[in-house]
């Protein structure tokens, strides 16, 4: 008897790490202390929410201070030292044109979890190379096309005056019909918008479209609400995040925004997130939280199909997780050829709910939208 | 453009200036009389920014809110001036740098550990919402407007303090000579604590005025502090007057700046190139004044030859 089990509970344990396949070794890079340290926090914990109870999977991470030379010694030391499998995490885009390159050309994988510069989905793409959340162009797009469909015809828009701020409004531009009364680009970093908010009020625009991350987007809102200029502001998800909602209070009350997740997105998978999210960290998810979420899980459902120690099978793994077993907290998302998303870009409207400020979704912006540089990508 | 326009922008300029006054009265006080080179300067701007934002969620009062950002500084200030600063007096300025550079650290994980990541709350009260309307037409925001009044406030009672009271004259006196203001008999420790409890008040009052129209996060000291640090060399090292002086001028600049430059850049070039020459431009000129006035005035406007 005793040893009819002991024999069936090996037998258990070797169909265990049979079905769970090898260990995977992810390195989490991303801005943990400082400035913007919210948006890294929310995708960590996002990502450990996802692959929590997961034994094969090992996380490893570090702090890059929001600085690209710290990005860099991350992603050595985790490559050549923890000999990592993944690198995930980074939220800036300049981070991420500093370490992605070097991580996918030593052949580890790069699972982006925010950042989607265009280059990394042009010339420069990578077959190593995923993101999971946008191309950075993508909630600018679908804002410019609810303009139009808003009916606004003569937009005022303003962005920091470095490379994603251009893309933004280049991404603005593309989908937006009417015309542009005035492009204005301010210093990134630049907390005070008085002289540009006197020029908007001047101007004759009928409509505000604004890309300013962080602290400088809470600034611009709250100065533009006291000015008391009677103009509607359209923005990313990025200005009226959960975190960034608190901090802006009842400035930001009914203005619209576009993004690829909310949390009122109704599919059992977001439902079981948000609720998840809820009660092991005491705080409402951000789109940066479903982000990391997201990505975790797609690494979960690879892992159930390949092993890490077969590259070529696991980069299919990744590649189909989206039909096979893999579900998006966002509802609709596969693949561009690109290893970019797919999938559909929401108008939401912030309100009041509970007495928390919150987004709710108003309408579907753009519908199974894909990236300007898929063309541009030779893998 | 017109005229109103115009003189709106260069109100926004000067209320731009006055905050940086704040910011930088302290700073050259601090350096004039002690010698010292304060990098953590900035974080009292954001302690001030915190404890207003904390006491107003409190409170819901916003005078108690800006009284708090004046005292919890200034407390703070002259525990760091009694366990740290002190000892810094006599070392060189790379020493002085280091050290103050640590503080910055040690504050801004310490906010953070208390505040969490996330930027607070802290909105203007209802009253001052909105603008008025000035004489010629001008709209123009109160509670900007109100900070141009503090700021002028703050800058007259700086100079009764410093030409008309006896703590002025040790003040003065400390500028010229320390070792002499110690041989006279006057409690040199003593004054060198006020002297560091007031910079740091008025820079946590500035991050108040600030903080209610921007976002009060961590970190959100150090970009004004940089500022005001060319707002110093440019007036002159250790004197008020080129403080305020130099303060106006940079807010002014870079206000008229960010306003004119793309539109002149538009009519010798094409639109998109105006547009980013222009605007990178703008955010140079402050750095631009700095070396023009080094070039020809190596002390500053206002500093001793």
């Amino acid at each position: 008897m005793f040893k009819k089990s002991v024999s069936a509970f090996i037998l258990f344990l070797l169909t265990i790490s049979y079905a769970y396949g090898d260990k995977v070794k992810v390195g989490m890079i991303t801005t943990l202390s400082g400035g913007g340290s919210g948006l890294g926090i929310d995708i960590r914990d996002g990502f450990a929410l996802a692959v929590k109870g997961e034994p094969n999977i090992e996380i490893i991470s570090g702090d890059d201070q929001r600085k690209p030379d710290i990005a860099v010694q991350l992603a050595d030391k985790m490559i050549q030292s923890d000999k990592v499998d993944i690198i995930t995490g980074i939220v800036w885009s300049n981070l991420a044109m500093a370490v992605v390159p070097a991580v996918v050309n030593q052949g580890k994988f790069y699972l982006s979890p925010n950042a989607g510069p265009s280059l990394l989905a042009g010339k420069k793409c990578h077959k190593n190379y995923f993101n999971i959340a946008w191309q950075n162009d993508n909630l600018h797009e679908a804002a410019g096309g609810y303009a139009s469909s808003a009916g606004f015809k003569n937009s005022f828009i303003i962005a920091p005056n470095y490379p994603a701020g251009k893309d933004a409004l280049t991404g603005y531009k593309r989908f937006f019909k009417g015309s542009i009364e005035n492009e204005v680009y301010t210093k990134l970093g630049q907390t005070d918008y008085a002289a540009e908010i006197a020029k908007i009020r001047a101007s004759n625009a009928d409509s505000v479209y604004f890309f300013l991350p962080g602290g400088m987007g809470i600034a611009f809102i709250k100065q533009f609400s006291q000015a008391q200029v009677d103009l509607p502001l359209v923005g990313p998800a990025f200005s009226f995040d959960q975190g960034i909602l608190k901090a802006v209070g009842n400035a930001a009350l009914g203005v619209k925004n576009t993004s690829q997740w909310s949390k009122d997105i109704e599919n059992a998978e977001n439902k079981k997130f948000v609720e998840d999210f809820q009660s092991a960290y005491g705080r409402l998810p951000s789109l940066y939280a479903s982000q990391g979420y997201d990505t975790g899980k797609i690494i979960v459902s690879a892992m159930a199909n390949a092993s890490i120690k077969d590259m070529d099978a696991f980069r299919e793994a990744l590649k189909n997780a989206p039909s096979q077993g893999f579900k998006s907290t966002r509802g609709k998302f596969s693949f561009s050829s690109n290893h970019h998303p797919i999938q559909d870009i929401y108008v939401r409207e912030v309100v009041e709910e509970d007495g928390t400020l919150t987004n709710k979704l108003i309408s579907s912006g753009l519908v199974d939208h894909s990236n300007f540089y898929v063309d541009q990508c030779k893998m | 453009m017109s005229l109103q326009l115009f003189i709106e922008q260069l109100l926004n300029g000067i209320q731009f200036g006055f905050m940086l006054f704040l910011m930088s009265a302290g700073l050259t006080l601090i350096f004039g009389v002690m010698g010292l080179i304060n990098l953590a300067h900035g974080s009292f701007f954001m302690i001030g920014a915190f404890s207003a934002s904390f006491v107003a969620g409190l409170t819901g009062n916003f005078i108690l809110a800006i009284l708090a950002s004046l005292i919890f500084p200034a407390l703070i200030g002259i525990m760091v001036e009694f366990a740290i600063i002190r000892k810094l007096y006599e070392r060189d300025h790379l020493d002085q740098v280091l050290a103050t550079f640590a503080l910055i650290l040690l504050f801004s994980e310490a906010t953070r550990y208390i505040f969490g990541a996330f930027p607070l709350f802290l909105d203007i009260p209802n009253i001052l919402q909105g603008n008025i309307l000035l004489p010629g037409e001008i709209v123009y925001s109160k509670y900007r407007l109100i900070i141009i009044i503090i700021g002028l406030f703050i800058a007259v009672g700086l100079y009764f303090l410093i030409n008309r009271t006896l703590l002025g004259i040790q003040i003065k006196a400390g500028q010229n000579d320390r070792q002499m203001i110690r041989v006279l008999g006057i409690n040199i420790s003593r004054l060198y604590t006020i002297v560091f409890a007031m910079g740091a008040a008025l820079a946590g009052l500035a991050g108040a005025l600030i903080g209610a129209i921007q976002s009060v996060e961590v970190g959100m000291g150090e970009p004004v502090l940089i500022l005001a640090f060319v707002v110093i060399v440019i007036g002159g090292i250790g004197s008020i007057k080129g403080a305020l002086i130099g303060a106006l001028l940079i807010g002014v600049l870079d206000t008229m700046a960010r306003l004119f430059l793309p539109i002149f850049f538009e009519l010798i070039m094409e639109t998109s190139q105006a547009l980013s020459l222009g605007s990178s431009l703008a955010s140079m000129s402050a750095y631009l004044l700095m070396t023009l006035v080094l070039i020809f005035r190596p002390t500053g406007l206002f500093g001793k030859k």
